[in-house]
């Protein structure tokens, strides 16, 4: 019961989180002025007339850092129930639960390596 | 099902809102002193209303959407950034009987929700149809997903020590030892990467005012601007609590001051790290994007492994100690 009783309080932040910035908008409606030009309208670039849009095809940088978050944050998921449970474990099977740890570690390492080697963390 | 549970999260707001208020007050009087100034000084006496006329005078702006921006996302990106840096503070645990969701993967929960903010910020960013704002939100994505990994992979240490996710647990568990000493390393690394996350100086590089104007909200105005302002200082709140319960000993006190009340314990470390970050603001310059990236991946991501390391090997040497 405790359990459901949790996760409802949460359910009840979400709305109190969504009531303020509705709320607030809807204040903000009836006190601010109105008065929209085009010249307002058209989007900032520093004062000059934008070129083109910015809806455009462009290298993201960073993709490749994208795939590396991707599999140093599944690793972070295998290495949270390990934590956990690392006292029931070490007490189980002794220090073999370390060394388990340290190759599964041992293995990303390299592909961490791999990567800094072929430059992919270089930000050029 | 009682009233409280309605009464205490909009009490919680409201907390957090009179916290946003004065922190930004604190932060610009700390800055004015740091470098030799007075801060603001003229709204009411000593600037204490200073916050809350900017608030009203955000409130009585000119809403503009400029004609080119996705306008549905352009109005959604604010409240996908706000609502998760709120629902984040239902799981912190304020003191021992002071806590919303007393749930079993408390930080897991925070870490995860935490990330949601970065897609409001890439919503904004992308919706605005600005190049400017394009950049900062890819700055942001680029920087948040880099320092999650030692942010998580830092906590890991606590965790073993711990031997529990719930962070009721974590803090008694701290009864003895408070973390910040055996996970010295995990602290310095979670700190680094919270600032980051927090995108505060020297990680602001999403909203470098010299190079992109003011990155992925250039376009937003009024409100909608201050719900970004807002979820970032409600951020610096949830992470300094965090920072507080994983390593400072949350509402533990100091050893022979036991008569000061738990929550005051609490508010006291918790006003010792929002300082210091406001501190770093004033000390450090603005690090180069490449610089970024390296200090993530070949530093801290490295350090947090270790530290991992280091924590079983503790646990063996310091044996019953903590």
């Amino acid at each position: 019961m405790e359990y459901a009783q949790s996760y409802m309080t949460i359910l009840v932040f979400i709305l109190v989180g969504l009531a303020l910035p509705a709320a607030a908008l809807t204040l903000g409606a009836w006190l601010r002025p109105h008065k929209p030009t085009s010249a307002k309208a058209i989007t900032y670039e520093s004062g000059v007339d934008p070129t083109g849009d910015s809806w455009v095809r462009f290298n993201v940088r960073y993709y490749l850092f994208a795939l590396l978050f991707v599999i140093f944050d599944v690793e972070t998921v295998f290495l949270y129930p390990w934590a956990v449970a690392y006292d029931v474990l070490r007490a189980d099977v002794g220090l073999f639960v370390l060394v388990e740890m340290l190759i599964f570690v041992f293995f990303l390492v390299i592909g961490l390596i791999y990567a800094w080697k072929k430059r992919v963390l270089e930000w050029t | 099902m009682n009233v409280w549970m309605l009464l205490g999260p909009v009490l919680l707001l409201g907390v957090v809102l009179g916290f946003v208020t004065y922190a930004i007050l604190l932060e610009r009087k700390v800055l004015g002193w740091m470098q030799g100034r007075h801060g603001p000084n003229r709204v009411g006496p000593w600037g204490i209303f200073q916050t809350v006329a900017d608030v009203f005078k955000l409130l009585i702006k000119e809403d503009t959407i400029p004609a080119k921006a996705d306008r549905t996302l352009f109005k959604m990106a604010p409240v996908i950034a706000f609502v998760p840096a709120f629902v984040v503070l239902a799981a912190i645990p304020f003191s021992e009987d002071l806590v919303f969701a007393d749930i079993g993967v408390g930080v897991l929960y925070i870490i995860s929700l935490s990330s949601i903010t970065t897609i409001g910020i890439l919503v904004g960013g992308w919706a605005s149809n600005n190049k400017y704002a394009l950049l900062g939100a890819m700055r942001s994505v680029a920087q948040m997903i880099s320092y999650e990994i030692p942010l998580v992979m830092s906590v890991v240490g606590v965790v073993m020590a711990a031997g529990t996710l719930n962070l009721t647990g974590i803090v008694e568990a701290q009864q003895r030892m408070w973390f910040i000493i055996p996970q010295i390393i995990g602290f310095l690394v979670f700190f680094t990467a919270s600032l980051a996350e927090l995108n505060r100086t020297p990680f602001d590089l999403p909203e470098a005012e010299s190079e992109l104007v003011a990155g992925y909200h250039v376009e937003y105005s009024g409100f909608r601007f201050a719900f970004f302002m807002l979820a970032e200082y409600v951020y610096v709140f949830a992470m300094a609590a965090l920072t507080t319960v994983l390593f400072l000993g949350g509402w533990n006190p100091v050893f022979g001051l036991e008569f000061i009340p738990p929550l005051i314990w609490f508010v006291l470390k918790f006003a010792l790290i929002v300082f210091t970050i406001f501190w770093i603001r004033a000390t450090l310059p603005r690090i180069r994007v490449d610089q970024l990236m390296q200090l993530g991946w070949k530093v801290l991501l490295p350090l947090a492994l270790f530290n991992i390391f280091l924590s079983a090997l503790l646990k063996e040497v310091l044996e019953g100690w903590y």
